[in-house]
């Protein structure tokens, strides 16, 4: 008896420490790229770093057209998942029948398992050199294909938290819109739909949030030009993303020199834009949960 | 079933002490030139593969002679030059007057030897009429002054430029002899929508693929599927396409010597290196990465 109790405790104080080590590893994080990224502000004129130039063995440390690089490929991205994602949801947990929905469930989570690098060299093998071809652009290098392959990319999680948010609608909303005479569009678009809204918006910001830390895809199919996107035409030309420039740029800069402390501040900006996709999202759950109280109630 | 554990432990215990033992021993080695059977050599990174593989083949000439080779640029290895703790320091560019004059304060006179060339070919899609470009040309091209394939003899096409990433020496390299021609005070930028490719292979495969294209990389990286451009330095030629006969007789204008330095008048071993490294089986290497063999 007094070994179970033993036993017991030192597990729940594992699973507690467990727990906890998240949160303990990102305040870890978040301190060394604020060591590592904050003398940047310093060695850098704030007016250097909002310009619109970015090419580091010159000392120009431009952050916009990176910023700008990360926002418009997101969009685009957003663009692409957004309806494809929830059309697949809503397909899969109202629509499918059965034998169709066993087998959509595990495709799309194979999707999801797909590695970023595969789909970068499909890209540049195939989707680059074909929409170059079918949009008669300089190169097919640009904006747009990193978009539709993060796109392709952000689906899945799309796909599956929005499922799982309409498959916990109550079935009596739906037979309840039935007996009153509506059609099964107007049951999605009308009351399945909006009774699970908040679980759709966190699957959105889940799709957004996986879309903008992605890294490998973009650095092999957006070019890399740190050109400052004008408006949603440069979704047609090369683009320069902030993974991408961390990735391509960290591996053979000297330790300690002020394009390094440049590349950590990029990480920092990185990681509050994540922390604010990811604190809206957190928003959304909670919301949800005081509305199933109070159904309940 | 605990009875086989500790001889396992024992080994592991046994082959972390050698391991440490063996990696002392050669750090030890590699800072002391004085050792008869060792040669330290280290510096350019564009170098770095080439010393690489010299080193391991003149394992097969002489294996009672070990190299050790280190990368971390041209400077890093003529600082190291400086400091007596290399016997050869490799470099893609010359040693500057200043790094001269700190060797000679340190009491060494340090002896320059061309070990291999690079020529940095200027390609284009084989379906792109324009055979030939200058200098001028170039660096109006990715500097972004010029933009359509017609100012420069072609179809109406717009100009799409790829460049290596810009911590490749081959990026430095071509801003510094080709947009600025050389010229140390011009400050002349690649034009920011300049696509900057991680890696040989991406613009080869765009440029394979793109009529509108035009990339640049080392000789050795360049393959059969894609058009080489014939470069002249002036409009009046003579435009000339990158070889291994071109680069030496100095006629193709962007190419560049690599060099090893020794401290002083090479004696001994790093001297029958050296000789060894100018011969016919040092020199065939060289062709085999894709450099440009010495004359000699």
């Amino acid at each position: 008896m007094r070994a179970t109790s033993r036993s017991e405790y030192i597990v729940t104080r594992l699973i507690k420490a467990a727990g906890y080590s998240a949160i303990v590893f990102i305040g870890l994080i978040f301190l060394f790229l604020l060591r590592e990224g904050t003398p940047a502000l310093f060695e850098i004129p704030l007016g250097d770093l909002v310009g619109d130039r970015w090419y580091p063995i010159e000392d120009l440390f431009g952050m916009l057209p990176l910023i700008g690089g990360s926002l418009l490929v997101t969009i685009g991205a957003a663009l692409v998942a957004v309806p494809l994602g929830l059309l697949t949801a809503i397909y899969i947990a109202e629509v499918a029948p059965r034998s169709a929905r066993e087998l959509l469930k595990p495709a799309v989570e194979i999707l999801a398992g797909l590695p970023s690098v595969m789909l970068g060299f499909l890209g540049i093998v195939a989707l680059a050199p074909y929409l170059r071809r079918l949009l008669d652009l300089p190169t097919g290098l640009s904006a747009l294909t990193g978009s539709l392959l993060l796109g392709g990319i952000a689906i899945p999680s799309v796909v599956s938290v929005a499922e799982d948010a309409l498959d916990a609608v109550p079935r009596t909303y739906r037979e309840a819109a039935r007996a009153l005479g509506a059609t099964r569009w107007q049951i999605i678009w009308r009351v399945t739909l909006p009774a699970a809204r908040s679980g759709v918006l966190t699957a959105i910001m889940l799709g957004v949030g996986r879309v903008i830390g992605e890294t490998m895809t973009v650095m092999m199919v957006t070019g890399n030009a740190p050109v400052l996107p004008t408006g949603l035409g440069s979704l047609f030309r090369p683009t320069r993303t902030m993974t991408a420039t961390i990735a391509a740029e960290m591996g053979e800069v000297a330790n300690g020199s002020v394009h390094y402390h440049a590349l950590f501040l990029i990480g920092i900006l990185l990681f509050l834009i994540s922390l604010g996709v990811n604190l809206l999202a957190a928003r959304f759950v909670f919301r949800q949960r005081t509305r199933a109280e109070r159904v309940l109630s | 079933m605990p009875a086989p554990r500790p001889p396992t432990q024992h080994g592991l215990a046994i082959a972390l002490v050698l391991g440490l033992l063996l990696s002392g021993c050669k750090s030890s080695s590699a800072d002391s030139t004085t050792d008869g059977q060792t040669i330290v050599n280290k510096g350019s990174d564009t170098i770095v593969n080439l010393a690489l593989a010299w080193a391991e083949a003149y394992h097969q000439v002489e294996p009672q002679v070990s190299i050790s080779v280190t990368g971390g640029g041209s400077g890093t290895g003529i600082a190291a030059l400086i400091n007596g703790t290399v016997d050869l320091a490799n470099a893609s560019r010359q040693i500057k007057p200043e790094e001269l004059q700190a060797a000679q304060a340190n009491g060494f006179s340090p002896v320059e030897f061309v070990v291999a060339r690079d020529a940095i070919a200027i390609i284009v899609n084989p379906d792109n009429p324009v055979e030939q470009l200058t200098i001028g040309q170039l660096s109006d091209i990715y500097s972004g002054k010029i933009f359509n394939w017609s100012e420069v003899g072609g179809e109406d096409r717009p100009i799409v430029k790829l460049s290596r990433e810009t911590n490749s020496g081959t990026h430095v390299y071509f801003l510094e002899q080709v947009l600025r021609r050389g010229d140390s005070e011009d400050k002349t930028l690649f034009s920011p929508d300049t696509l900057l490719l991680p890696s040989s292979e991406g613009i080869t495969a765009e440029v394979r693929d793109n009529p509108n294209a035009i990339g640049y990389d080392g000789l050795g990286y360049v393959t059969p599927d894609v058009k080489v451009i014939a470069v002249a330095a002036e409009l009046s030629g003579p435009f000339v396409l990158p070889s291994g006969t071109t680069v030496n007789n100095g006629q193709y204008p962007i190419a560049r010597d690599l060099y090893m330095y020794s401290a002083d008048q090479p004696t001994g071993r790093v001297l029958k290196y050296l000789n060894w490294i100018l011969g016919p089986e040092a020199q065939r290497i060289v062709s085999e990465l894709g450099f440009v063999p010495t004359s000699s």
